[in-house]
């Protein structure tokens, strides 16, 4: 990287103007002038911007996040507390975990910005003091006949698998779907879960008059400049001019950190820790005084930097990444810097704790900022937006189902949908990723939920990621219950008791009535389906602004789910096992077709209404399948979801060992109304299709009497190819090998044909 | 008997190939430091996979200059068993303790996936208790596997039998779609003249245990235990 020729220039003077460039209201700067008792200095200007941008300071989402469930007897750091939430696992171990979006950054330079979202996911875990065991991803593309899309699609990729593989922490799973509301938006949301010890939680916290402040990792530039008010503004297509504001990752330097982080904490030494993620230096240091009740105080000049010149200002907001804040014990200072030096690696003190709870920074020993440190943290605006129902809704849940004409061939339509590449394979995407490094991935990428052990507890956990974002454009409120009800479905076929989400909340802007209304209803939904599932939000992270000249995109609450297994034997896949097993269906067919993929695939409609969710009858499906599963009645569980029950049953042919068949016929569960089309494509919740061996299958029919479930036998796994009769016709015929075929090379197929013309 | 899992700077498979030894192997088995200058009484020592030195130059180029190398070299000399996995391998490479180097996946992608090994040398002390042609299920993980030598160097290791594993398909068979990088020959592991230095791209602690789906990288830490047990 050159060094910049840039001397350091006179401080511009703050006007009106200045402050509107730093989008900071007329009447946020009156504030920010009583909190100061005068005017702010342009670099006080700066720190104000970002950290009350919404990106930092949720103004605009806190009084609604508000409605979420955040407590709960295994949460032992609530959402909001610190850098991420942390949950019991039992016998004293812990896990702490974290989603969040680094969607404007992937935008515009997919590579970088997917790495670094990487990294300050996984920052923010070991910040805690969790030691990373897994990370996940939820990405949404454009369609994958758009270059772009293509483009951005194997630039995000790239850097996931650049910054994760470079680490060594495995990448076991996560979410893929394409839809046009993305083109333009592509969504990048990281998720990264760590292990930890009760006792060891670290905190971010600045406490003890005099104890010395280290600046650890990555010398400071001036990338990533303001990064978080960047990503609290819409894109335009000037927004490829904001490419400085995306950082670039070294996930090398990260791994050093993360080993030297580590050992440091195992010392006792450190009084508090905290990442330079969003809004860097400013943030962790008035954050970790505020926590602390404290002060603190840093001289500019000791800041390692990779550039010469660098203003007060740019030195506070640059958002170079993996560096750290460490507040040790004073006396400790030696051990501190040795255990650096180790992995090559420098603690520099950049000053200290102080009591006057205030963030004053110096550059060579002239006072250049000087804020009360918890005004800043804490004060800063709440808005509670205006909101209104969008006039699209009433159209947009119109469906004339009896004017779509029904398939000629059912084995097309399948074969269309298992193509279509949100529901195909993402084996092109997760075999980019190193999935098993630290060899605890019990079920690989593809299954339901991904299966992981952790080693040094004993213990084995399963984590899924979902959102059906077309189902919240349709019905936000449902949507958005929906998506806690499929991760925690997902949880449940794998085996594991649901314990816990985070979320990352993708919407449009929030100052538009409309896209608040989504936004609100969404997180309603959330909520009320966390409270029923009893599954606490210990945290998790809101991106605004996924919006550009066409629009916003579909509302998107991405949820994880964690859960936790009673015992290894629990483990339960996906796919077909044995030749002669009997399947059942867990659940109702409904006639529901309205946001289905098959409609939008085939008729290229996003309409109708959401599928229903009955929560208590949700609940049953879960109580009833993980008891069968512990019972060790099934052999295995597979949820229904994208593409409905024809897809669900390929899919458990498609991944089996030996692409093991099935005869399947569904004359006793076909509803009293609806299509063949919406019988086997739609998407009815609750729903999860088993194989039992014909041996339990009596203890499996008697289990189910004394839960609350429907159950439904539909067939034999048998064969090499999948058939789905009803009556006397035969819908599906196909041979799992070329269903299998389709399904594996999607993807891949369709970024090979349109390679030539890929750009920018 | 004592075993070694060095750890370098970005070294991401130690604690794994540690846990195999360790836990699952049950030999008492020791982390070296990277700056350590000194090896003795060890038995055996695994340079583990990972990305030392963040692949700076190249994969392996910079770790080969590590204090521990010129140890390891000796070490070697002595007739002590080195085993480079992955990273390990391509360091032995950069080490110039075994002949080739290492380009890049011709996909030009990273590739994580199981593939199949046909084992042709079991007269090395790693695959002394496989049997010859045996097949197994290993996974690979790395962006930089695509083996390749000199015509000359190739025809030396093949000659004297020293490529130990190569890349087929679940019945034994070579094919372009089971070489997951490009290699020639489909080389997927080679020893040195002695057999007492291996490398190998494939990671067998990925799957030495049930849990994990497969237990036939354990064979390859038995081969070395029964052989140093005598």
């Amino acid at each position: 990287m050159g060094v910049s020729e840039k001397t350091e220039s006179a401080e511009p003077a703050v006007s009106e103007q200045l402050v509107r460039d730093h989008n900071i209201t007329p009447e946020e700067y009156a504030h920010i002038k009583e909190i100061l008792g005068r005017e702010p200095n342009f670099t006080e200007l700066g720190i104000f911007s970002v950290m009350w941008s919404e990106h930092c300071s949720y103004k605009n989402s806190r009084p609604v996040l508000k409605l979420f469930p955040v407590d709960g007897p295994a949460v032992l750091v609530k959402a909001g507390e610190e850098n991420a939430g942390v949950v019991d696992i039992g016998d004293g171990w812990a896990v702490s975990f974290k989603v969040e979006s680094h969607n404007h950054p992937s935008a515009i330079e997919p590579f970088q910005g997917a790495a670094t979202g990487v990294g300050g996911i996984i920052r923010d875990i070991f910040t805690m003091g969790a030691r990373p065991v897994a990370c996940l991803n939820s990405l949404r593309f454009g369609g994958l006949s758009n270059t772009r899309a293509r483009y951005l699609l194997k630039g995000v990729v790239g850097g996931i698998a650049h910054y994760g593989n470079c680490i060594g922490i495995p990448t076991v799973g996560g979410e893929i779907y394409f839809d046009e509301t993305y083109d333009g938006n592509p969504l990048v949301n990281a998720f990264c879960l760590g292990i930890i010890r009760h006792k060891d939680i670290a905190r971010g916290c600045a406490k003890g008059e005099g104890n010395p402040v280290f600046y650890v990792g990555a010398a400071t530039g001036r990338d990533g400049l303001g990064g978080a008010s960047f990503a609290s503004r819409e894109l335009t297509d000037a927004s490829h001019e904001d490419r400085p504001a995306v950082q670039v990752g070294d996930p090398f330097m990260e791994k050093l950190l993360l080993e030297a982080c580590l050992e440091l904490l195992k010392t006792g030494y450190v009084i508090g820790i905290q990442d330079m993620g969003a809004a860097g230096l400013t943030c962790s240091t008035c954050e970790t005084a505020s926590r602390g009740g404290s002060g603190i105080e840093i001289e500019l000049s000791e800041v390692p930097k990779r550039e010469t010149g660098m203003t007060p200002y740019e030195i506070m907001l640059s958002e170079s990444q993996e560096r750290m804040l460490v507040i040790a014990q004073k006396g400790k200072e030696k051990e501190v810097k040795k255990i650096f030096e180790k992995w090559d690696l420098h603690a520099v003190e950049i000053g200290h704790v102080t009591s006057d709870g205030m963030m004053r920074v110096k550059n060579n020993g002239k006072v250049v900022v000087n804020i009360p440190a918890r005004k800043i943290a804490e004060d800063s605006p709440v808005y509670v937006r205006e909101e209104k129902k969008p006039a699209y809704l009433e159209k947009a849940n119109r469906l004339e189902e009896e004017k779509l004409a029904e398939p000629g061939d059912y084995n097309e339509t399948l074969v269309r949908l298992l193509d279509d590449p949100t529901i195909s394979s993402k084996k092109w995407v997760y075999e980019q990723y190193d999935h098993m490094v630290m060899t605890n991935t019990v079920l690989r990428p593809g299954s339901d939920a991904a299966v992981l052990r952790i080693k040094s507890a004993g213990k084995y956990i399963a984590i899924s990621s979902d959102c059906n974002s077309t189902y919240c454009y349709l019905d936000p409120y449902t949507g958005g219950k929906i998506a806690v009800a499929e991760s925690a479905r997902n949880v449940v076929c794998s085996g594991a008791s649901p314990l816990a989400v985070t979320d990352c909340l993708n919407f449009g802007n929030p100052m538009k009535p409309e896209i608040f209304w989504q936004f609100k209803k969404c997180v309603e939904g959330l909520a009320d389906a966390c409270r029923s599932f009893d599954t606490p939000v210990t945290g998790g992270n809101v991106s605004f602004y996924n919006e550009n000249s066409g629009g916003a995109v579909d509302p998107t609450p991405i949820v994880c789910m964690v859960g936790l297994f009673e015992n290894e034997k629990h483990i339960t896949g996906a796919s077909f096992v044995d030749e002669g097993d009997f399947i059942y269906l867990i659940g109702n067919n409904r006639s529901e077709i309205g946001g289905s993929l098959y409609i939008k695939n085939v008729f290229g409609m996003k309409k109708g209404k959401c599928p229903v969710l009955d929560i208590e009858e949700e609940k049953a499906v879960h109580t009833f399948c993980l008891e069968a599963i512990k019972k060790g009645l099934i052999k295995s569980a597979h949820d229904c979801s994208e593409g409905g029950l024809a897809v669900t049953l390929s899919e458990s042919c498609i991944m089996s060992a030996r692409g093991l068949g099935a005869r399947i016929d569904l004359s006793r569960v076909y509803p009293a109304s609806g299509s063949k089309a919406g019988f086997l494509f739609g998407e009815s919740q609750s729903r999860i299709i088993v194989s039992v061996a014909p041996e339990n299958a009596r203890a499996f029919d008697a289990l189910s009497g004394s839960f609350n479930a429907d159950i439904y036998r539909i067939g034999t796994a048998e064969g090499k190819k999948l058939v789905i009769k009803f009556n006397e016709d035969v819908l599906i015929n196909s041979a799992v090998s070329g269903l299998k075929d389709v399904y594996d090379n999607s993807i891949e197929c369709k970024l090979k044909t349109q390679k030539n013309g890929d750009s920018r | 008997m004592k075993f070694g899992v060095v750890v370098f700077p970005g070294s991401n498979c130690d604690h794994d190939c540690h846990y195999v030894l360790n836990d699952v192997m049950k030999v008492k088995t020791d982390y070296i430091w990277h700056k350590r200058g000194e090896i003795k009484d060890y038995d055996c020592i695994v340079l583990p996979g990972g990305v030392s030195y963040g692949d700076s130059l190249r994969t392996g180029a910079i770790a080969r200059f590590s204090p521990v190398m010129r140890a390891l070299i000796e070490y070697a000399g002595r007739g002590g068993l080195l085993m480079g996995i992955c990273n390990g391998f391509q360091i032995l490479l950069e080490a110039g303790l075994l002949p080739g180097a290492m380009l890049r996946n011709t996909s030009l992608s990273f590739v994580c996936r199981d593939v199949w090994l046909r084992v042709e040398n079991t007269k090395g002390p790693f695959t002394s208790s496989c049997k010859k042609g045996e097949i197994l299920k290993i996974p690979v993980a790395h962006g930089e596997g695509n083996y390749y030598a000199d015509e000359k160097t190739i025809k030396a290791l093949e000659d004297n039998g020293r490529v130990v594993f190569r890349y087929c398909d679940e019945l034994g068979m070579p094919s372009k779609l089971a070489n997951p990088n490009g290699s020639v020959n489909d080389i997927a592991g080679i020893c040195n003249g002695k057999g007492n230095v291996m490398g190998m791209m494939p990671h067998p602690e990925r799957c030495s245990e049930k849990v994990l789906g497969s237990v036939d990288g354990k064979k390859l830490f038995e081969s070395a235990i029964n052989f140093l047990a005598g």
